[in-house]
C-alpha cells in the first residue's frame, strides 16, 4: 500500500473534527466552517477589512495621526492636499487626515453604542412579543408601531431642541428610532419558531416560557438580528453625518465626519477636498458595513439551519 | 393507568377529536391509528398538555387532569415527536439538548446520566457533542428517544415516530422502542398511518376516522381480518399492497 | 424486437462540493419499453435523480454523464434546449411527490391544465378549457365544472394530485416519471389515484418510471422492479419474482419490513455491507 497521506496539521484537524470531545470544541468547530465558508466571499471580505481599517484607525490613531486634530494654523488654510497635508486643511488650517483618523473615533462610538442600545432591547421585545401572543403582543407591538412612525430626523431635531445639541442626545434620538425594526424581525422569525417540534419539546419537558424564549428562541433569532444590524450601521452613520450637518449632532471642535462636511459645504466648489474627504470616509465605511453584512447574510442563511 | 373519557377538541369551528373514550392499562402498548386529518396527533396534544382547549375526562395515574400539567407530570409522561429533523433544536449540541431536561428538573450527576441515556439508545461519545444537522435521520430520533427516556417516564407517547425515516432504520428504532418498552416497563400509546407499524409495536389497536373511534381491536383480530366495521376492513386492504380491484371498491368514508 | 422506449446506458450524475465530488448516480443501466417500471431505494440511493435525468431536468450543480441516453430513437444527450422544451410536456411527462409544491398557487386549476395543453398544442383558449375539463373527468373528478375554477390551496392533496396527472397527461406524452407520486398521500387516496395512473397508463399505452421508497406497493403496481442503492442499480426484477430476490440488500429490505401477517418478534436490521457500494 502507498504510504498514507500526512496528516493535516494540528489546528486545521482538530477544528474540522468531525467527533467534537467537548461543548467548546463543537462551537469552535461549527465557527471555524462558518469562518470558512465567509471567507470564500470575496466582497464579503473586502467588507470585512474595510470594518476592520476602521476599528484600527479608531483605536491607533494618536500613532497614526500627524499631531492634534484641533490645532489650528490660520496662515495654513485651506491649503490643498500635499505631501505634509496628506488631505489637505480646512478652513482653520487643521490636517484633515488627523481630523478623519480620529473622527473614525466618533463614528465608531456612535454605532457601537447605538447598536448595544438598541438591539438587545428590539430583540427582547420583539422575541416575548411573539412568544406570549395575546395581549402582551398587542400592546408590544403598538408600541413599536408607535416609535416606528417617528423620522428619524425630525425625532432628534425635537430631542435637541428639547435638550439641546450634542453627541449623547443624537445617539439617544438614532436609537430610539432604530429599534422597532429589530423588534419585528424578532417578533417573525419568533412567530415561526413558536410552532416547532423542539420548542413543543421542550414545553413537554417542563420549560418555562421564560426559559423558552432566552434559552432556545433567542438564539436562533440572532443570527437575523446580526445581518440587520450590520446592515443598518450604514444608516446610523449616515443618519449621525447627517445630525452632524446640521450641526445637531457632535459640536464644533469635534471632528465628526459629518459635521466636517457641513462646514466644507462652503468651499465645496474650489475648495473641494475640505468635504470630500470626510465624505469619502462615510461613504466607503457604509459601502463596507453593507459589503460585511450582505456576506453575513450569505453565512448565517437560515436554509443552512 | 390511562383513562380517557368523552374527549372533545375543537379547532374554531371544526371539531377534530369527537367524544373519544379509551382506556390504557399499566405497560400496555395501545395504538391509534387513523388517516391525517383523523385526529390521532389531537389526541396526543391533549394527552401530554400541549394542547389547553380540550373537554372531557382524563385520568392519568388516578388523577384528574385540567388543561395545564405541572412540572412533576412531565417526568413521568413524555412523547417522542414524528420528525426527528425538527424535534432537535438546530443549535444545541446532543449533549445540551440532553442536559436540558435535568436542569429544568434540578437533576444532578449531568455526566452519567447523558452517557447511560445515549448508550441505550445505541450512540457512541462521538455523538455527543455533534450537532444536528451532523447526525442522520435515525440519529436523531435516537437522540429524541434518549432525550425523553433521561427523565426516567412510565409513560411515552409516539407520535409517528419512525413515518419520516427509511424503512431500514425504521426497523431498528422500532426494535429500540420495543427493547426499551421491555426493559423499563413503561406504557405506549402509539398514533401512526401505518398499520403494520402499530400491528408490531402495540397489542391494542383503535382506529380512528374523522374525529372518532370507529373501532377497537385486539391486534390478533387485526392480522386476522376479524374486522367489524366496513371501513377497518377498508384500511386494512388498502395496507396490503395495491390491488386494482380492491382500489375500486373503495369509499370515501364521513 | 421494437425499439425500446428508453435506452439508458451508464449513467453517472455528480456533484463537485467543497469537500469533493459528489457521485450520487453511478453507473446505472438499463432499458424500458411501454411498462410501468418500479425504481425504488432509500434516500440517497439515486432514484429521484435518475428520474430527473431522464427529462433532463437536474440542478444547476450536477454533471451528467452517460454512454447512451435515448428516448424513442431521439438522443437526449445531444438534444439542444429547445428540442428538450418541445419534447417536456408533449412526449415526457413527470409528476412529483407533493401537489401543494408543484401547482401554481395564484392560478386556477383548471387554467394550468389548459395551459400545459396550450404550451404543446396550437388550438384555441376555448378548446384548451374543453380538453382540461375532459382530463379533469378523465382522472375521476366528479364536477369537473366547479373543480376547474378552485384554486390549488381548496383542494385536498389526493384531488390536488389528480389534477397534476390530469395536467401532465393532457398532451398524451409516451413516458412519464411518477417522483413518490402517492407518498405525501393517505394509504386509501394512494390507492385510488393509483387506480388512475394505472387505467391511464395502460389505455393510452405510455411507459412509466415509478419512483418510491415503498418496495411493497412498487411491486404491487408495477410490472418490474429496479433497486438502486448508494448510487447503484442492485437488482433488476420481475414485480412478481419479489420473493425470488437474489441481492442482500433487497433481501433485507423485505425481511425488515413489519408485517400485518407478521409475528411481534424483533425485525431482522439491515447490516450494510460496504462492498455493495462497489461495482459488481
Amino acid at each position: 500500500m502507498t504510504a498514507e497521506v500526512a496528516a493535516p496539521r494540528g489546528w486545521h484537524a482538530w477544528l474540522t473534527a468531525e467527533a467534537p470531545s467537548s461543548r467548546l470544541h463543537a462551537r469552535l468547530v461549527r465557527l471555524y466552517g462558518t469562518a470558512g465558508v465567509f471567507a470564500r466571499n470575496p466582497l464579503a471580505l473586502l467588507g470585512l477589512g474595510i470594518v476592520v481599517l476602521l476599528v484600527v484607525m479608531a483605536l491607533v490613531a494618536p500613532l497614526l495621526a500627524h499631531g492634534d486634530p484641533s490645532a489650528q494654523d490660520l496662515s495654513r488654510r485651506l491649503r490643498p492636499p500635499s505631501a505634509v497635508y496628506w488631505f489637505g486643511t480646512d478652513e482653520l488650517g487643521r490636517d484633515i487626515y488627523t481630523r478623519i483618523l480620529y473622527g473614525a473615533r466618533i463614528t465608531l462610538g456612535i454605532v457601537a453604542l447605538v447598536v448595544i442600545i438598541v438591539a438587545p432591547i428590539g430583540l427582547l421585545v420583539g422575541c416575548l412579543a411573539g412568544y406570549l401572543g395575546g395581549f402582551v403582543d398587542t400592546v408590544l407591538m403598538r408600541v413599536t408601531d408607535i416609535f416606528l412612525a417617528f423620522p428619524r430626523l425630525i425625532l432628534a431635531l425635537a430631542f435637541v431642541a428639547a435638550l439641546g445639541p450634542g453627541i449623547e442626545n443624537a445617539i439617544i434620538a438614532i436609537s430610539l428610532t432604530a429599534w422597532p425594526p429589530y423588534a419585528r424581525i424578532a417578533r417573525a422569525e419568533t412567530l415561526l419558531l413558536r410552532e416547532s417540534d423542539f420548542i413543543n419539546a421542550a414545553r413537554l419537558l417542563g420549560a418555562g416560557p421564560w426559559r423558552i424564549v432566552f434559552l432556545h428562541v433567542m438564539p436562533l433569532c440572532l443570527s437575523s438580528m446580526i445581518v440587520r444590524v450590520t446592515l443598518d450601521m450604514a444608516g446610523i452613520i449616515l443618519t449621525a453625518a447627517g445630525l452632524g450637518f446640521l450641526g445637531l449632532g457632535a459640536q464644533p471642535p469635534s471632528p465628526e465626519w459629518g459635521a466636517m462636511i457641513s462646514a466644507g459645504r462652503k468651499f465645496v466648489l474650489d475648495q473641494w477636498w475640505v468635504a470630500a474627504f470626510p465624505g469619502l470616509a462615510i461613504c466607503i465605511v457604509s459601502l463596507g458595513f453593507n459589503l460585511l453584512g450582505d456576506g453575513l447574510r450569505d453565512v448565517l442563511d437560515p436554509k443552512q439551519r | 393507568m390511562i383513562e380517557v373519557g368523552d374527549l372533545v377538541v375543537d379547532f374554531g369551528e371544526t371539531r377534530a377529536v369527537d367524544r373519544v373514550s379509551f382506556k390504557v392499562a399499566a405497560g400496555e402498548a395501545f395504538g391509534i391509528v387513523g388517516e391525517s386529518g383523523s385526529g390521532k396527533s389531537t389526541v396526543l396534544r391533549a394527552l401530554c398538555g400541549l394542547n389547553r382547549h380540550w373537554s372531557g375526562r382524563m385520568i392519568i395515574e388516578g388523577a384528574q387532569q385540567g388543561p395545564v400539567r405541572s412540572r412533576a407530570f412531565h417526568r413521568r409522561l413524555q412523547m417522542v415527536f414524528q420528525d426527528p429533523y425538527a424535534s432537535l433544536h438546530p443549535r444545541q449540541t446532543v449533549d445540551r439538548a440532553l442536559a436540558e431536561p435535568l436542569r429544568i428538573h434540578g437533576l444532578d450527576d449531568h455526566e452519567r446520566r447523558i452517557s447511560r441515556a445515549l448508550r441505550e439508545v445505541g450512540l457512541g461519545p462521538e455523538h455527543r457533542f455533534r450537532y444536528p444537522h451532523q447526525l442522520s435521520g435515525g440519529q436523531r430520533q435516537r437522540v429524541a428517544i434518549a432525550r425523553v427516556l433521561i427523565l426516567e417516564p412510565t409513560i411515552l407517547l409516539l407520535d409517528e415516530p419512525t413515518s419520516a425515516l427509511d424503512v431500514s432504520v425504521q426497523a431498528e428504532i422500532l426494535n429500540l422502542l420495543q427493547r426499551i418498552r421491555r426493559e423499563r416497563k413503561l406504557t405506549y400509546i402509539l398514533v401512526s398511518h401505518n398499520l403494520a407499524v402499530v400491528a408490531h409495536l402495540c397489542a391494542r389497536v383503535a382506529v380512528m376516522n374523522r374525529g372518532r373511534f370507529i373501532e377497537a381491536l385486539d391486534v390478533a383480530a387485526l392480522r386476522a381480518h376479524r374486522t367489524q366495521q366496513p371501513y377497518t376492513a377498508q384500511l386494512l386492504r388498502a395496507s396490503e399492497g395495491y390491488d386494482r380491484q380492491a382500489a375500486e371498491a373503495l369509499v370515501t368514508y364521513d | 424486437m421494437t425499439a425500446p422506449l428508453l435506452d439508458i446506458a451508464d449513467l453517472h450524475v455528480s456533484f463537485r462540493t467543497p469537500r469533493g465530488v459528489l457521485e450520487a448516480v453511478r453507473g446505472v443501466s438499463f432499458a424500458m419499453g411501454r411498462e410501468k417500471l418500479g425504481i425504488v431505494g432509500e434516500s440517497g440511493s439515486g432514484k429521484t435523480l435518475t428520474g430527473r435525468s431522464i427529462l433532463r431536468l437536474l440542478p444547476g450543480a450536477a454533471e451528467l454523464h452517460a454512454k447512451r441516453l435515448t428516448f424513442d430513437g431521439i438522443d437526449l444527450l445531444r438534444a439542444t434546449s429547445a428540442e428538450l422544451r418541445d419534447l417536456r410536456g408533449r412526449r415526457l411527462a413527470m409528476v412529483m411527490q407533493d401537489p401543494k409544491f408543484s401547482l401554481n398557487p395564484v392560478m386556477t386549476v383548471g387554467d394550468q391544465i389548459a395551459e400545459a395543453y396550450l404550451a404543446h398544442s396550437r388550438v384555441s383558449r376555448a378548446e384548451a378549457r374543453e380538453k382540461a375539463l375532459h382530463m379533469l373527468e378523465a382522472v375521476r373528478i366528479r364536477d369537473p365544472g366547479r373543480v376547474y375554477a378552485l384554486y390549488p390551496y381548496e383542494v385536498s392533496g389526493g384531488m390536488g394530485q389528480r389534477i397534476m396527472i390530469a395536467m401532465m397527461l393532457a398532451p398524451d406524452p409516451d413516458l412519464l416519471v411518477a417522483d413518490e407520486p402517492t407518498s405525501a398521500l393517505d394509504v386509501t387516496v394512494q390507492m385510488q389515484v393509483l387506480a388512475i395512473l394505472d387505467d391511464l397508463v395502460s389505455e393510452r399505452g405510455m411507459g412509466l418510471v415509478f419512483i418510491s421508497h415503498d418496495l411493497t406497493l412498487v411491486a404491487s403496481f408495477c410490472d418490474r422492479v429496479l433497486v438502486m442503492y448508494g448510487g447503484r442499480l442492485v437488482e433488476t426484477l420481475d414485480a412478481r419474482e419479489l420473493g425470488r430476490a437474489q441481492h442482500p440488500y433487497t433481501r433485507g429490505l423485505l425481511a425488515c419490513l413489519p408485517q400485518l401477517s407478521g409475528t411481534e418478534g424483533d425485525l431482522p436490521v439491515l447490516s450494510r455491507d460496504p462492498a455493495w457500494l462497489e461495482a459488481p
